[in-house]
């Protein structure tokens, strides 16, 4: 019991400061579930970004699902999952009512100025983390490489990137 | 004029909206805008760009954001309930079944060969999606600062994130601040 309502406040709490969406909750879930928790290694997150990139849905929910089963089974998922989904929900919901106005108050947009950037800083960090647990050798740096240069030049779409990758490491490993 | 619009419709729809954005964020939006805006026409394009720029400011996955407005714009508090379920079920179904089958394939040679070639891929996205963000976000010296300043106080001193957005969020504010006092007093210059 105390294990589903630890699940859920941690996943609410993620939920609640993912800001755009996407990669930006990265770091919120490594310092949760892999510092503070322990319930995933540095390594299985990087195979659940990957499975959460391969698979439909938002990363957020995906990793929610995830981990919860992990830790708890069926019903560790459920509350993982609704405890990510519920705070947009209920913020969404009170905007629904409330509509127009919000984004052409000032304050907002100076929070916003200084949110939007620290979340670059952030997936900075997340990325020195784990680039750290998977880049681990020379084969594995040109990978990386590679994969960048896919995305960036070759404006490739993640999933065929991640499959070169998987065939890169048949092949290599 | 919104056609009328059944809680069964709602979930259908974003279930079907779930079960296909692959790869989460912005990939998702011109399935969105099809279902929503041309074949339901539960709202208007000037309306949906509001709701993206409110998606934005707002925490959690765009798709989800999408599916309670929607809902709720169409049919209420259960509308918004509905979409919500049927945007996040296909995910978690699937996820579910890789969690239960993927313990079974875990330590096999050629399982580890393949993960071994997906995680620096996966570093290289996480790097792709800086490099995407930071080409909208970093445009003035402030962000810039920013940016550096939260990479370096977590790096050096392992502060939790959420206070680290927090304090970004208050120095943005007194930027701002600052920002318009000065164009006033320019302006009554």
């Amino acid at each position: 019991m105390k294990l589903l309502g630890d699940l859920f406040f941690t996943f609410f709490k993620i939920g609640a400061f993912t800001f755009g969406g996407g990669y930006a909750m990265l770091p919120l879930i490594q310092d949760a579930v892999i510092n503070k928790h322990g319930w995933l290694t540095l390594t299985e997150f990087l195979e659940v970004i990957a499975i959460a990139e391969m698979t439909p849905g938002p990363i957020a929910v995906n990793t929610a699902t995830f981990v919860g089963y992990r830790t708890a089974g069926v019903f560790g998922s459920v509350f993982a999952s609704l405890g990510v989904v519920l705070p947009s929900f209920l913020i969404i919901l009170l905007i629904a009512r409330f509509f127009r106005g919000l984004t052409d108050l000032p304050w907002a947009q100076g929070f916003f100025s200084g949110v939007k950037p620290a979340i670059i800083g952030l997936i900075g960090i997340a990325l020195w983390r784990l680039g750290s647990a998977a880049l681990i050798d020379f084969k594995s740096i040109l990978i990386f490489l590679g994969a960048l240069l896919l995305l960036i030049k070759g404006r490739l779409h993640p999933i065929p990137v991640i499959m070169l990758s998987a065939l890169c490491g048949l092949l290599l490993a | 004029m919104k056609k009328k619009t059944s809680l069964f419709d709602l979930f259908f729809t974003f279930f079907k909206i779930g079960a296909f954005t692959i790869g989460g964020g912005y990939a998702m939006l011109p399935l969105i805008q099809k279902e929503v805006i041309e074949e339901h026409q539960w709202l208007d394009t000037e309306e949906f760009t509001a709701l993206l720029a409110i998606a934005e400011m707002t925490p959690g996955p765009v798709a989800v954001n999408t599916a309670t407005f929607v809902g709720y714009q169409t049919v209420g508090v259960l509308g918004s309930v509905a979409a919500t379920l049927g945007v996040v079920l296909p995910s978690f179904l699937i996820i579910l079944c890789i969690a239960i089958f993927l313990p079974r394939f875990a330590g096999h040679p050629v399982v580890e060969r393949i993960f071994y070639g997906i995680r620096p891929a996966v570093v290289a996205l996480i790097g792709y999606a800086i490099y995407n963000l930071g080409r909208k976000i970093l445009t003035n010296s402030f962000a810039y600062a920013v940016a550096l300043g939260v990479f370096l106080v977590q790096l050096l001193f392992k502060i939790p994130p959420i206070p680290a957005l927090l304090m970004a969020a208050g120095a943005g504010i007194l930027y701002s601040n600052r920002r318009q006092k000065q164009m006033e007093e320019r302006e009554a210059e």
